[in-house]
């Protein structure tokens, strides 16, 4: 009860995992026991270094990956009863390298999904605009562009544009600003969290980088050598007694009281 | 007489052995590529089916091309005519380096572009036609080259079944030792294993995706 109070006017569980593990074919585990809810509408982090199971969970989420135990549940039903397509339709997927197809213009990538889906050529067109216009690009410049055309930080708007295309309620975020330079990357995280004003989407988001979990999440989920440490909100965090999150915390300190030092 | 004036005195001849060259290369490319393709689609996307696949076509390859036409004769349907038999030689040969490339080119799309397809709710089909074939266009066309440039010399051999072709013009100067029939034969293949090189190579160019 007191963690609804928490997150405020966040509502439903949306994604649920109950007892997940995952395991390679080969039988090496990568996630175990994995107990998470994500509710509509709330920014939930996946914090945790390389090879933590960051990626694997957000993978079965859109059943890129079946678990091995337990249930994933997207909207109350189990991944599994989903149809894979449906599924990931319903759900937008943004990657660190955005995946871009590099034969397709900017319009043509962000416009597959919408395509796909039937939607009228007139809607699609006006879906695509609004959205280069809602992560600052300029349709005018950049509609027929070739993704090498672009910088790492255009890419990686088109990446976000081409996940909300078809307007999924979930969006899942895979290290997505992990390719940019320090600068670009604060740019696009500030917009990020406009957008994110605006849309209300419910997003899971992978990351290593604790500021940016702190920033972007109404709710952190600490994960470490493929289970969940636990789930904090950013001030929570910060004051968390858990040994790995304060070590998270501690470097984050050690950082700040570095540059007051100078 | 010289080379020139044979050329020009059996110009009508030599045309008539250059579309019959031509139709027995054309027929082997359709066919080639049509059987190759899906091929090599399948060794990329089925790494078990590799093995037997990849072997197939390169023991195809290693059988000399006169024993393989003699092979080929006394089957039925095949043996009835001579372009058949020459057709089918051709297209076992020009196979192997069109599966590869088609299977290079597949397993060669990048992985967070097969991951965002997949990820985007793209069916395997969709991926498959929407963007792995497209982004291995050109590495495709480059094996068709390959194929089609040694069919076009391959394709002298089809003579000595009957299925005519420039092989006539080679294989009549070799029994005559006479050196501008066999340049006669000759001259028109190298000529047309350039240009098809050439046109090949424009369109693999042209259709190169964007990097």
């Amino acid at each position: 009860m007191s963690d609804a109070a928490i997150s405020g006017a966040i509502g439903e569980p949306i994604i649920e995992f109950r007892d997940v593990g995952y395991r390679l074919p080969d039988g090496q585990p990568l996630l175990g026991n994995i107990n998470l809810s994500v509710r509509r509408g709330e920014t939930l982090v996946l914090l945790g270094r390389s090879g933590a199971g960051k990626t694997t969970a957000l993978r079965l989420i859109n059943r890129l990956a079946d678990p091995s135990e337990g249930e994933v549940l997207v909207e109350g039903r189990r991944t599994v009863d989903w149809d894979p397509i449906v599924l990931r339709r319903h759900v937008g997927y943004v990657i660190q390298d955005t995946g871009l197809f590099p034969h397709y213009t900017v319009e043509q990538n962000v416009s597959l999904v919408p395509r796909l889906a039937g939607w009228p050529e007139l809607q699609i067109r006006e879906r695509v605009l609004g959205l280069l216009a809602l992560v600052g690009l300029d349709p005018g410049i950049f509609l027929k562009r070739y993704p090498h055309e672009l910088s790492g930080g255009q890419r990686q708007r088109v990446g976000v544009a081409r996940a909300l295309a078809a307007d999924p309620p979930v969006v899942l975020m895979d290290e997505p600003f992990g390719a940019l330079d320090p600068l670009t990357r604060a740019e696009i995280r500030g917009e990020f969290q406009a957008v994110q004003k605006r849309l209300q989407k419910t997003i899971v988001i992978v990351t290593h980088d604790t500021s940016e979990a702190l920033l972007l999440g109404t709710r952190i989920a600490l994960m470490e050598g493929g289970g969940l440490k636990g789930l904090y909100t950013p001030q929570e965090f910060l004051q968390s007694k858990e040994p790995v999150a304060a070590a998270y915390a501690a470097q984050l300190h050690a950082l700040a009281n570095f540059e007051r030092g100078r | 007489m010289n080379v020139t004036q044979f050329f020009s005195e059996h110009s009508s001849e030599i045309l008539r052995a250059t579309l019959e060259h031509v139709w027995l290369v054309g027929a082997t490319m359709l066919l080639a590529v049509a059987i190759g393709v899906p091929l090599g689609i399948i060794v990329a996307r089925k790494p078990w089916l590799s093995k037997p696949i990849l072997g197939s076509a390169n023991v195809a390859e290693t059988i000399p091309s006169l024993a393989l036409l003699g092979f080929l004769l006394p089957i039925p349907w095949l043996g009835d005519r001579a372009d058949r038999v020459a057709i089918t030689a051709l297209t076992l040969y020009a196979l192997l380096p069109i599966i590869r490339n088609t299977a290079a080119g597949i397993t060669g799309v990048d992985l967070a572009v097969r991951e965002a397809a997949r990820g985007m709710g793209l069916t395997p089909r969709q991926i498959l036609f929407q963007v792995e074939l497209p982004l291995s266009v050109s590495t495709i066309l480059a094996g068709v080259r390959v194929a089609t440039v040694l069919t076009i010399g391959i394709a002298t051999i089809a003579a000595a079944v009957g299925a005519g072709g420039l092989g006539e013009f080679i294989f009549r100067g070799l029994a005559m030792v006479n050196d501008q029939l066999i340049l006669a034969g000759a001259i028109p293949a190298a000529i047309l294993a350039l240009g098809a090189d050439f046109l090949l190579s424009i369109m693999e160019r042209v259709l190169r995706p964007a990097r």
